[in-house]
């Protein structure tokens, strides 16, 4: 900018300039939330676990409604997800809720592949969302977000430790998405048992160095509760929609025979520690989680392994515009190639087909002089044999005229000769 | 039920949104509470915001900015006879904090010293074109580093007010061929300067008639009428953009007025009360500025001013890549019409328009 001199006082460690009077600027994060609150909220949660650990019924009794859906069967043939979007509305907030599930996990024979589509849509939704802020013409804040921002994991309640499968998949899928891993059915463990399992499974994540989401502390108004909730983890959850009467209220239970299970009992079981923490407390720092550790990873991979670098600031735009250019030429050369090669083969199959053509014409040629000549020669002989018959005929009415005269001749004679005959035998 | 939705190919144009099911919640989950981290996640962050004041020296800027701020942003300069007019435009940049109830906001004042002051004022708006497309170029470059920082430091200019001084008749060539080129690349706020000189009726008509010329020149100042995102948006901008520009009085010595202590000037004739609507329209404008709307500046500023520029950017120099595999966008910009919506750039012949006319700026 040659023609400006801008200078600019007191950079960093900006000053603090004390007010006045009241400015009004404290209706900011008021002003925030109304234009949140008029672009609406999106969530997605991812539920990873084997077929049968109650992941619907959970996402069922953590949203207080019923969400369509049909238990999955046990013979899938491969692991599937199954992604559902609902629009939940409470007071003002409208939230775009998508829960998706994983079909068929853990129920086939070999499941060393299970984890692979898991990966893969998690990145296509990371890829999704890259490209559209690649765009150049991108409406980024218009866009449904389906990044996941959660990742429930859910382990069967053994009571002994984590399954080989859940470590492999748990630390393919730790880079990629915040997992919250939680005992499914804790219902089916005991009070000990379950401390002596949760203890078994925090050490067996750690000791495999698999991240799994943490609860931020450091802000001090949820520090506190964060801090507590983290040495619950993982939660022992129960999740049911059929509703009891407990004293004089209604509360979500199971009942056994041997005594009633009550879900959002504290002392039952850990759901209501799972719902404060999942939406009530971190629901935000979930998604900036996702959008800033786990995205930017993403991102940056992509775009190193497509083979942008920055190096530094000042050959930045250069190195990637050169980049850009030489993978520009590149792709262009071969199209370029690919299109020489089509249009080689092309011609030489066209000079084939012409080749084949006009053999098959000269051949026609061939036929049809053949037949010609045979035809002639077959004329010829009718007509030689119709010239012979036609000889034979005329010699015959030759004679036949010849004969009709000496008969003529001959009855006059002979009559007369007869006659003669006749008379001389009579004599 | 959806079935088993494939993850969407990168060849596909991503839908907006998929399908969605309403659904009824039976009891209370506690969604709402999420409002209440955002706000924490904010206050936490703190804001940003950056304004520049444009128009000739001795209309008052630094005195409105004090004003505004209720705090010594600037010295308020009276030039002595000694000091030279600068020659050049020169943009100076305040960076301060200021905190209230909680709510730290990042304030950044730029100055436009001599704008409009020289014998021959051509081009005196391109130094300003330029920082402000400098600003946006800082951001471009931060946000497509492969390695970037998790908050992207915001110095784009929110608001531009422009001070018109108060000649009474009409908008002069200067002021139309200022706004004409500002007002696509960032928000534009008009402000009628030292509105003490007029009375109200002369006011009134000066309102209207820039009104009348912002209108046949094509000039949208902010709030941009196809912004308006729904009803009670279009209502209340509606209010505002009838009050354009408005009539101000910067003012940062309190006098004592009735017993209570105000904001004023002080004449022989009487005080001007700068918060008295009666008086003048100040606080019209910091409502506009930092109360109601502050929010809203910074959204259009990113979505759609920044958004023009990044295109413009993009098209020109293929930055990014649009090769095979990525959805190829975006054909040559003349061609392409113009999206609808409240969130449509305005236009792709307006962004030529500008490319055309700083064909030789620096990238």
């Amino acid at each position: 900018m040659a023609a400006t001199d801008i200078a600019r006082q007191a950079g960093e460690g900006c000053r603090t300039v004390p007010l006045a009077g009241h400015v009004g600027f404290d209706s900011l994060p008021d002003q925030l939330v109304n234009q949140s609150i008029s672009q609406g909220f999106c969530f997605n949660i991812l539920c990873v676990g084997e077929t049968g650990l109650g992941k619907s019924t959970l996402m069922d009794t953590l949203f207080n409604t019923k969400f369509e859906g049909e238990p999955a069967t046990h013979t899938q043939p491969g692991v599937q997800l199954q992604s559902n979007t609902y629009d939940l509305q409470e007071s003002n907030v409208g939230l775009k809720l998508t829960i998706v599930s994983t079909v068929g996990f853990g129920d086939q024979i070999n499941k060393e592949d299970s984890y692979k589509p898991i990966v893969e849509f998690i990145d296509a939704q990371f890829e999704a969302y890259l490209q559209e802020e690649l765009k150049i013409r991108r409406l980024l804040h218009n866009y449904h977000d389906s990044r996941i921002h959660a990742c429930l994991y859910f382990i069967a309640p053994t009571g002994h430790s984590l399954k080989s499968l859940d470590l492999v998949t748990m630390k393919k899928l730790d880079s990629k998405v915040n997992i919250i891993p939680i005992i499914a059915k804790s219902d089916a463990i005991s009070k000990s048992e379950l401390t002596k399992f949760k203890i078994k499974i925090t050490s067996e994540l750690v000791s495999n160095g698999v991240q799994i989401y943490q609860f931020p502390t450091d802000d001090e108004l949820v520090a506190e509760i964060n801090g507590t909730m983290n040495a619950h983890l993982p939660f022992a959850v129960i999740g049911s929609t059929e509703e009891l009467k407990i004293g004089n209220k209604m509360v979500k239970a199971r009942q056994y025979p041997w005594g009633t299970v009550q879900v959002e009992n504290e002392a039952h079981c850990d759901f209501v520690k799972l719902r404060e923490m999942l939406i009530r407390v971190n629901m935000e720092d979930l998604r900036e989680q996702t959008h800033s550790r786990h995205y930017e990873l993403y991102r940056r991979c992509k775009l190193e392994e497509m083979g942008f670098k920055d190096t530094d600031p000042d050959s930045k735009p250069f190195s990637l515009q050169e980049t850009y250019e030489a993978k520009r030429n590149e792709f262009l050369g071969e199209l370029q190639k690919k299109e020489e090669e089509m249009r080689q083969m092309f011609v030489q199959r066209v000079k084939e087909k012409e080749a084949e053509l006009k053999e098959a014409e000269k051949e026609l040629h061939e036929k049809f002089d053949r037949l010609k000549k045979l035809h002639q020669d077959e004329k010829k002989k009718l007509e030689d044999k119709k010239k012979s018959l036609d000889d034979e005929v005329s010699a015959f009415k030759q004679r036949k005229t010849a004969a009709e005269l000496l008969q003529s001749q001959g009855s006059q004679a002979g009559g007369s000769q007869t006659l003669k005959r006749d008379k001389e035998k009579k004599n | 039920m959806d079935p088993l939705r494939q993850s969407p190919s990168p060849s596909s144009s991503r839908a907006s949104s998929p399908r969605t099911l309403p659904c009824e919640m039976l009891g209370y989950v506690g969604i709402e509470a999420v409002l209440d981290q955002l706000k924490i996640k904010a206050m936490k962050m703190g804001f940003e915001f950056n304004i520049m004041v444009v128009g000739q020296s001795g209309l008052g800027k630094s005195t409105m900015v004090n004003t505004l701020f209720k705090s010594k942003m600037w010295k308020s300069t009276m030039p002595g006879l000694g000091v030279p007019t600068p020659q050049t435009l020169q943009l100076q940049s305040v960076t301060h904090v200021i905190e209230e109830s909680g709510v730290k906001l990042k304030l950044t004042v730029t100055d436009t010293p001599g704008f409009g002051d020289q014998i021959n004022n051509d081009k005196c708006w391109d130094p300003i074109l330029g920082y402000i497309n400098e600003q946006y170029e800082q951001y471009l470059q931060e946000e497509i580093l492969i390695t970037r920082q998790r908050h992207i430091p915001d110095t784009r200019v929110h608001c531009c007010v422009y001070f018109v001084p108060p000649t009474g008749h009409c908008l002069r060539p200067l002021d139309i061929e200022f706004l004409q080129r500002l007002c696509r690349t960032v928000n534009v706020v008009p402000v009628i300067a030292r509105a003490d000189s007029l009375t109200i009726e002369e006011r009134e008509a000066f309102r209207h008639r820039i009104q009348e010329n912002l209108k046949t020149h094509g000039i949208e100042v902010y709030p941009q009428k196809c912004f308006d995102e729904d009803i009670n948006d279009k209502i209340l901008n509606s209010k505002i953009r009838e009050r354009i520009p408005f009539a101000v009085v910067g003012a940062d010595r309190e006098h004592i007025v009735n017993g209570r202590c105000v904001l004023g000037r002080k004449t022989k004739w009487g005080i001007i009360e700068v918060e008295n609507m009666a008086h003048c329209e100040f606080p019209l404008l910091r409502d506009l500025l930092i109360r109601s709307h502050l929010q809203d500046l910074k959204d259009i500023t990113h979505n759609v001013h920044y958004e023009n520029y990044r295109i413009f950017r993009l098209n020109e120099s293929h930055v990014l890549p649009r090769g095979p595999g990525w959805v190829n966008l975006a054909p040559a910009p003349a061609s392409v019409p113009a999206p609808a919506g409240p969130q449509a750039t305005p236009g792709p012949p307006k962004v030529g328009w500008w490319a055309k006319d700083n064909s030789d700026e620096e990238c």
